[in-house]
């Protein structure tokens, strides 16, 4: 099979970009997308251009490192995929293939189709942790938890940080990458000592970044790869509106003494 | 020329990391900010190193080429992780974990450095779970373990087959309250291209931001690798495509020994490779043998035919028959070594004929879909994306791929390696897993060396060295190294020759797999150490590189990594052709016992061959550890 690529491509942030058209050699159906990116790029760098840049690494659907919109939907067309995961086989012999990158204020391109989705990163730096010393942990076993409740955790926690649900996100909203942050912690017996601290500082973070608000259109939950749930945004939200109402923790401690 | 010596303490083993502990030098808090550590990489062993130096009071700094340190490759890690909790009654205990572990290496790592692996692993489930790791729970809500290849107890903990995503999140989340403190500063983007030793010290690195090409330096008290394995000289390899040797193979030409380069990990279970155009191959979590059982057709005229019409009595499930005591569940380099066997008897399915089945049928018809979807379902999908077949009905189709690599820098109790402060954790190391490492060890060693062992063990160190004498980043020694490393990108640049550096690394890594991979022998790591340095002198003089060292540049950040895998190679290859003996993942040909397995020669390879760089023209000069096993009887390995 053959297609035909329509690349955005991008000198760096300051640069305007504009689309390439790239017809692309034999393809075997069996090629995920980025091998297909491979081959087309081994072409360009033996004519000695600029290859196109994409990120990836894993290869397997894990490290959320991949990205791009194809064909105007972030990951491709199928769902709870990466677009590492896709193969040519779901195209057209023929197709004229889309390719842009996660398009949002808060990810500036940084070539091509990378963009620099460092906002995320910050928005967990300012809470998406429970604060525990090495070497201070008590035995594992000696919290329990209920099954049901570690496995909802897990539902939240398989989240790869990719931002496909900024991407989708007609308002480039992170609320669905925050709220499984703060549901798979908030859940746990672990999290509970800073569940609404975590939620408050997260939510603030994810403001100050420029992310959009919430709308519940629901395209997040509709491309993000791992499945992630809109429920774990109502929660967020209850999580947070909690934390507003019982206010600064540590102020309420002094106030009491 | 360098001095190994491993620092093993006295004493007997179980006592042996206590004493160490105890007799390790302490730094107060008050002096303890004013030493400044790099740590280069952020998976499971440089996340919790950054964060557990960082929690003790050092100043740190965590470098990455990734966009994010999350991203590092630890995440891929499917299985689990391995700790002497004996939660299931089963007879576990640190002995016994210590014990699989020497065994399953096959009696080539150093009894100390395990034993105190076994000792540390029950604390790392504790910590994990305190960091919100949600593993696998049974209904009582304690957790659940399952059994991996090399041992016969449970002691393999899980979350789902994502095991080494969450506990990367887990890390990297203790690297985030750090970073949030103010007490970690993470370059991101960031390669290391260059090691800065002075006066015979780690004193620094050179990076390069992969964003804007600039080169930068950074200096420090002790710089500390966690930057993984080399398995991608091979090219096609389970790990993630920009996994790469270069900050390990740099730091071996500024003089740290470079320890076993030729034991290599074949994971037996891995999806077959389809067609030249693949880019990478991807692993079928060990934790699918099981439930899961492998077998080929008894007789190579049924190869062809759909598994379902071959009847129980024709298939062979070899496995079992060759090894009944552990069954599917023998360790990695047998299990690969048996599949190569029975594909190379024409009995493997599939194209090319390279495969083997992987069979879930007896478990659905024990267990229910259901059951096998709740352990399994995630591994299931992914094998479906990639291969279009649904293994709930038809058995999967898997074959060896290069994995994990069990060489890496020398380094002695304290993680060091010969360069005066310079430490090496992780799979970077070379110290715990021998000739083979059992599954779910992995990750263990990379949280063992991070959180538990590094930040004691680094103090030996920086109690001798003054931070106020810190070299600045104006020192020569950087200037040099920052212009040796400007030169070979121009090089690289200025090549403009006829081939990607794609095109090299694909033809080296079948050279590799073809005489450096599950077989060796005398002649064909011959004929690879004559063509690897051809190979090598073509590459320098007809690669080409589009685009400029001053911008983002994906194909020169690929060409400077292919450079460095094409001299790695090379040291592979020697090192496999020196050990005449058979022993766990390196299986020399010559040295067979009349069954087909490994034939171990102690009385003359019991150390480890730790290889020191003597100059670009010069064999790399030999030294050997001698590998002292005080309370282990070194036996062969048997799974019968």
């Amino acid at each position: 099979m053959k297609v035909t690529l329509k690349v955005w491509r991008q000198k760096d942030a300051q640069s305007p970009g504009r689309f390439v058209t790239y017809p692309t050699p034999e393809l075997n159906p069996n090629m995920s997308f980025l091998e297909m990116l491979d081959v087309v790029n081994e072409e360009l760098i033996r004519r000695g251009e600029e290859l196109i840049a994409f990120d990836h690494d894993c290869r397997e659907g894990i490290c959320g490192t991949c990205s791009l919109v194809i064909n105007g939907k972030p990951h491709g067309p199928h769902r709870g995929v990466t677009t590492c995961q896709t193969y040519m086989r779901s195209f057209r012999d023929g197709e004229t293939i889309v390719i842009e990158p996660f398009r949002a204020r808060a990810f500036p391109v940084i070539k091509d189709l990378i963009v620099d989705r460092s906002a995320l990163d910050r928005i967990l730096w300012a809470g998406g942790f429970i604060s525990v010393r090495t070497g201070s942990a008590p035995e594992a076993n000696t919290l329990p938890v209920p099954k049901d409740v570690a496995e909802r955790a897990m539902d939240a926690a398989q989240c790869i940080g990719c931002g496909a649900c900024v991407a989708a996100c007609k308002n480039a909203s992170a609320m669905l990458f925050v709220a499984a942050k703060i549901s798979h912690l908030g859940l746990l017996p672990q999290g509970q000592p800073e569940r609404y601290r975590r939620a408050r500082a997260m939510v603030e973070q994810m403001d100050r970044e420029g992310f959009g608000a919430c709308t519940v259109t629901g395209s997040c939950e509709a491309v993000c790869p791992k499945g992630i749930g809109l429920e774990f945004i109502a929660r967020m939200n209850r999580d947070y509106a909690m934390a507003l109402l019982k206010g600064d923790p540590i102020q309420r401690a002094a106030a009491a003494i | 020329m360098a001095t190994l010596n491993a620092h093993i303490p006295s004493g007997p083993l179980a006592l042996k990391w206590t004493r160490h502990r105890n007799e390790s030098r302490l730094i107060s808090p008050a002096n303890k900010r004013k030493y400044r550590v790099i740590v280069v990489g952020a998976g499971l062993a440089g996340a919790s190193a950054s964060a557990a130096l960082a929690e003790l009071g050092y100043e740190v700094y965590n470098v990455v080429y990734h966009d994010s340190p999350r991203r590092a490759h630890s995440v891929a890690a499917q299985g689990g992780i391995n700790a002497a909790k004996n939660y299931q009654n089963d007879g576990d205990s640190v002995w016994r974990l210590f014990y699989d572990t020497i065994k399953g290496g096959d009696f080539r790592a150093r009894e100390a450095n395990v034993y105190r692996l076994a000792e540390v692993s029950a604390q790392i489930i504790d910590h994990c779970v305190a960091l919100g790791v949600p593993f696998a729970r049974e209904y009582g809500g304690l957790l659940d373990n399952r059994s991996f290849g090399g041992a016969q107890v449970s002691r393999t903990f899980y979350a789902r087959g994502q095991t080494g995503q969450q506990l990367l999140l887990g890390a990297y989340s203790a690297l985030c309250r750090m970073i949030a403190a103010g007490a970690v500063k993470s370059y991101t983007h960031c390669e290391m291209l260059d090691l800065v030793v002075v006066d015979g010290h780690a004193k620094g690195i050179i990076v390069r931001d992969l964003r804007s090409g600039r080169l930068g330096r950074l200096n420090g008290d002790a710089v500390v690798l966690a930057t993984g394995g080399y398995a991608n000289v091979f090219y096609l390899s389970t790990n993630a495509v920009n996994s790469n040797a270069t900050a390990i193979w740099r730091a071996y030409k500024r003089g740290a020994c470079f320890a076993n380069p030729c034991f290599t990990q074949i994971h037996p279970t891995c999806i077959p490779v389809s067609g030249t155009y693949q880019s990478k191959l991807t692993l079928m979590s060990e934790s699918l043998r099981n439930d899961g059982r492998i077998w080929v057709p008894k007789r190579p005229e049924d190869c062809s035919k759909p598994p379902n019409q071959i009847p129980e009595s024709d298939r062979d499930y070899y496995l079992e028959r060759m090894y009944p005591a552990y069954g599917n569940l023998c360790p990695r380099d047998i299990a690969s070594r048996a599949a190569k066997k029975v594909c190379d008897e024409g009995r493997g399915v599939g194209p090319g004929g390279r495969g083997v089945y992987l069979d879930f049928s007896d478990a659905i018809r024990r267990l229910g879909v259901a059951k096998v979807r709740e352990r399994y379902g995630n591994l299931f999908d992914m094998y479906r994306e990639i291969t279009g077949e649904d293994a709930y009905q038809v058995p999967m189709r898997i074959y060896p791929a290069v994995h994990y690599t069990m060489g890496g820098l020398w380094v002695d109790y304290n993680l060091m390696s010969n360069l005066p402060g310079l430490f090496v954790i992780g799979e970077a190391n070379f110290s715990d897993h021998g000739a083979n490492r059992l599954g779910a060890s992995a990750l263990m060693q990379g949280l063992a060396d991070g959180f538990f062992i590094l930040p004691v063990t680094i103090a030996n160190y920086l109690a001798t060295v003054d931070p106020a004498r810190r070299p600045s980043t104006e020192h020569s020694a950087f200037a040099e190294a920052e212009s040796l490393v400007a030169d070979r990108l121009r090089r690289l640049l200025d090549c403009r020759g006829k081939r990607t550096p794609s095109e090299f690394h694909r033809e080296l890594g079948q050279l590799l797999w073809d005489y450096c991979g599950m077989a060796r022998n005398r002649t064909g790591l011959e004929l690879a150490l004559r063509r690897i340095p051809e190979l090598r002198e073509e590459f320098w003089h007809n690669v080409t590189v589009p685009g400029e060292a001053t911008t983002l540049n994906q194909a020169l950040e690929r060409a400077n990594r292919v450079a460095d895998f094409l001299e790695l190679a090379e040291l592979m290859c020697l090192d496999a052709l020196h050990r005449e003996e058979s022993c766990g993942g390196h299986f020399r040909e010559e040295h067979q016992l009349p069954d087909g397995e490994a034939k171990r020669d102690d009385e003359h390879f019991a150390y480890v061959a730790a290889w020191e760089y003597a100059g670009p023209d010069r064999a790399p000069v030999l030294h050997r550890e001698p590998l002292v096993y005080e309370e282990v009887q070194m036996t062969t390995r048997s799974y019968k």
